[in-house]
């Protein structure tokens, strides 16, 4: 990402500390994670510890510290998914793509995340890939459905 | 439009009855998050498109959820001196029809969900009489919208515009009463006034705790600061509810303006929506709504031309279950990672930035502009003597009619259950009942007849929480589910305090344990011991409410770990390591779809043809990974789980 990208997410919020974790949330819709180096520029620009951008980067769920694929998938684990089976639809994924939760594709196609209730709850099992949501899931249609995500 | 007086709010509120009574044929689809996941956004587009090519004489918007999720996409279609009505599960191909049928003056009967003569405008007290004269075709066996069971029992106040407004246009607020309390609060009342309102109306805060809130109002106003702070909690956390979400997306004019009467009530200028990640459509419904009340001047310098100014920003957060903790959110806020304190002082007097800070639940926020017009005695007159009003919860899990009730407090869990619910699906026999989220408990069949209350709840053991209510039935297995919340809170524990840290860690561990088969009764007494340490150590409620999952199904359902302890059997046949899948050959039909399914190549037999019978297929047990993927496929009920 390029410092003066990183200047114009910083002069959208201003230069306050209360500002930061809207900052990362903004590169890493660009970036798709949080390269380190960007962290050290943003550290550097808004006089913050880099110890505190890293506790921060690695304190909450929606940033991430490594590389995501093109898409990202998040099964839903919220209560009504899981007792309607949320966690079969995880493992199908994860023996289909070959990896484990957190973990992405050798190809750079997925990221394989879990998300605790994207208040769908009626429709469980759910899944979002790339914020579409997808309800009523069952083992079967997961296939299916990846395929328009090239 | 700019807001200034009273006769341009009324001016306002003509241009919003316009819009949603326009005297042609309207038709709305509800596209919150839960019907654009059905497809509604598509049918949107279709009928969009079919308006335009057919030249048709209709007006097209969008709205919130009416609360049916589980009947998504709904599409409703008014027409001024007809009955309104409400279709479910309509598919792009038919919504054509729909629309055709209308204007032939029919409807399409299956697609029905039910018909409306006239609508609750409950800020003003009032009903709206369609004065239905021409009754389209086909409609008669249609229930009305309060003999739908799933609608019968609720009411409907916090909810009162989701589903009926289009949440984009400030004008249809203004049309259903909207921002009239504010104007009320800031011309008519002192800000005093307001607080006594508040307290007497008896309303306690909606995000779990059940805090009185205009004791905490008043706490708030009377400590001394130059700069003080209104907050609204919209981390809504609790998997299993979104109610929070719904009133975002289906009417966020409301939260803004219980949270400006509220500032004004309490003396603060400066304001902060905390909201989840997880909802992008909400914040853009929010920011939408935001622009559009500062632009009306009901928002921002000066409003209403009263000389009381608020600005309220918007913060997303950053998907951190504990943040939706009064003091972890304010920590999140300041710009730090969103742990707790303790909160010897409260947050009312030393909150955010060591300010009074009054945070209150979206929707507590939305119950307040109903108070101020309808008055703290007709709002009091709902409820039980502890718990005032009405409480949204979601019923979801394993029950017939899933969604968004809202109900009077006082209303039992059966009713709720198998009144509004319809009961349990497939005739399974019920068995749970989740309240509280992972704060809560489980709560059995011989309590449902428990009125629904704040304090009731919290007796036996579980809590109101936010309002999720997931339904379990003989195929969930208590002690999976136990474990599912200690995961989750595991997870979630932001490791402050160690016996949170720690304690829920260990807890997880243990229901491994027993759900693995290596259980033995030696841990149900750590397991109590452990919850008990963890529950008094912790500074947080997410400590202290932590044990409640494991404790209450400990108390309710302890035959159910004995089983898993004692003779290594889930009896609702969950957990996996405990299973066994084998094949019925007296049933099997030889098909082959399960061999076809099954990723361990764990299933062998002979596919039956059109010239050769086949042989019953049989899983080896050695290769059997437990996918459950072969219990899925099967259409003849061949498989069984042991």
């Amino acid at each position: 990402m390029e410092s003066s990208e990183i200047d114009k997410i910083i002069k959208q919020y201003g230069k306050k500390e209360s500002a930061i974790l809207a900052i990362l949330q903004d590169i890493q819709t660009k970036e798709k994670y949080l390269p380190k180096e960007v962290m050290e520029q943003v550290s550097q620009k808004m006089r913050i510890p880099m110890t505190n951008i890293f506790r921060i980067a690695t304190f909450y769920n929606a940033l991430s510290i490594k590389p995501r694929g093109r898409h990202k998938i998040d099964v839903c684990l919220g209560t009504a998914c899981h007792v309607r089976g949320g966690t079969k639809i995880i493992d199908k994924l994860s023996r289909d793509l070959g990896i484990q939760v957190k973990e992405t594709t050798k190809d750079k196609r997925f990221t394989l995340e879990s998300v605790r209730c994207v208040g769908c709850c009626s429709l469980g099992p759910v899944m979002v890939v790339d914020g579409n949501v997808f309800g009523r899931l069952t083992q079967e249609k997961v296939p299916g459905l990846l395929k328009e995500f090239k | 439009m700019e807001v200034r007086t009273k006769a341009d709010l009324e001016k306002m509120k003509e241009k919003g009855l316009k819009s949603l009574y326009p005297g042609k044929t309207k038709i709305s689809v509800g596209m919150a998050t839960c019907g654009l996941s059905t497809g509604a956004g598509k049918v949107y587009e279709t009928i969009q498109k079919e308006i335009e090519k057919s030249k048709l004489p209709i007006q097209l918007s969008q709205t919130g959820c009416i609360g049916f999720c589980q009947r998504e996409p709904v599409v409703d279609i008014f027409e001024p001196g007809k009955p309104r009505v409400f279709y479910q599960g309509v598919t792009p191909e038919r919504s054509v029809e729909l629309v055709h049928q209308w204007l032939d003056n029919r409807v399409v009967e299956d697609l029905l969900l039910c018909k409306m003569e006239g609508e609750d405008w409950v800020v003003e007290g009032k009903v709206k009489d369609y004065s239905v004269q021409h009754i389209p075709a086909g409609i008669d066996g249609t229930p009305h919208y309060h003999q739908v069971p799933f609608y019968s029992k609720q009411l409907k106040i916090a909810l009162r515009n989701c589903g009926f407004i289009n949440p984009d246009h400030i004008e249809e607020y203004v049309a259903k009463g909207g921002y009239f309390s504010l104007y009320k609060a800031l011309f008519e009342m002192k800000p005093e006034e307001i607080i006594e309102e508040v307290k007497r109306s008896g309303l306690r805060g909606r995000g779990g705790a059940g805090f009185p809130t205009g004791s905490k109002w008043e706490s708030c106003r009377k400590s001394k600061a130059d700069r003080k702070f209104i907050l609204c909690n919209a981390d809504e956390g609790d998997p299993g509810a979104y109610m929070d979400r719904s009133v975002l997306e289906g009417d966020p004019h409301s939260v803004i303006e219980g949270m400006i009467i509220g500032a004004y009530a309490i003396g603060a200028h400066e304001g902060f929506i905390y909201v989840r990640d997880e909802y992008p459509l909400a914040i853009q419904k929010l920011r939408i709504a935001l622009q559009e009340a500062e632009k009306a001047g009901l928002l921002g310098e000066n409003i209403l031309g009263s000389g009381f100014s608020l600005k309220i920003n918007l913060f997303r957060g950053g998907g951190a279950f504990v943040c939706g903790e009064s003091t972890a959110l304010m920590a999140s806020i300041e710009g730090n990672v969103g742990e707790p304190r303790a909160k010897h002082i409260h947050t009312t007097e030393s909150g955010l930035w060591d300010l009074p800070s009054n945070l209150n639940n979206v929707e507590t926020w939305n119950n307040i502009p109903i108070i101020i017009s309808r008055g703290a005695d007709w709002y009091s007159r709902i409820g039980t003597e502890g718990s005032k009003g009405t409480k949204v919860f979601s019923i979801v899990g394993k029950v017939n009619n899933t969604g968004l009730v809202e109900v009077p407090m006082g209303i039992t869990l059966r009713e709720i259950v198998y009144d509004v619910g319809g009961g349990i699906p497939e005739g399974k026999k019920f068995k749970a009942v989740q309240t509280g989220g992972p704060s809560g408990g489980c709560i059995p069949e011989r309590l449902l007849d428990l009125p629904v209350d704040f304090d009731r709840l919290t007796e036996v053991g579980s809590m109101m929480g936010s309002g999720g209510m997931i339904v379990m039935d003989e195929s969930t297995c208590m002690v999976d589910v136990a474990k599912y919340f200690m995961g989750f809170l595991k997870e979630e524990s932001c490791g402050k305090c160690t016996s949170c840290r720690e304690g829920t860690k260990r807890m997880y561990e243990i229901l491994t344990e027993i759900t693995e088969g290596r259980g033995t009764m030696d841990h149900l007494d750590l397991l109590e011991e452990l919850g008990w340490v963890t529950a008094e150590a912790s500074l947080c409620q997410l400590g202290g409410t932590a044990p409640n999952p494991v404790l209450s199904t400990i108390r309710y359902f302890r035959e159910e770990y004995q089983e898993h302890i004692l003779n290594k059997r889930c009896p609702a046949k969950v957990c996996r390591a405990l299973l066994r899948y084998q094949i019925l050959s007296n049933v099997c039909t030889s098909c082959g779809r399960c061999a076809k399914v099954c990723p361990a190549e764990a299933i062998t037999g002979k596919q039956k043809t059109k010239k050769e019978k086949g042989k019953p297929f049989k899983i080896n047990i050695e290769k059997c990974i437990k996918c459950g993927m072969c219990f899925e496929a099967c259409k003849f009920k061949a498989i069984e789980v042991e």
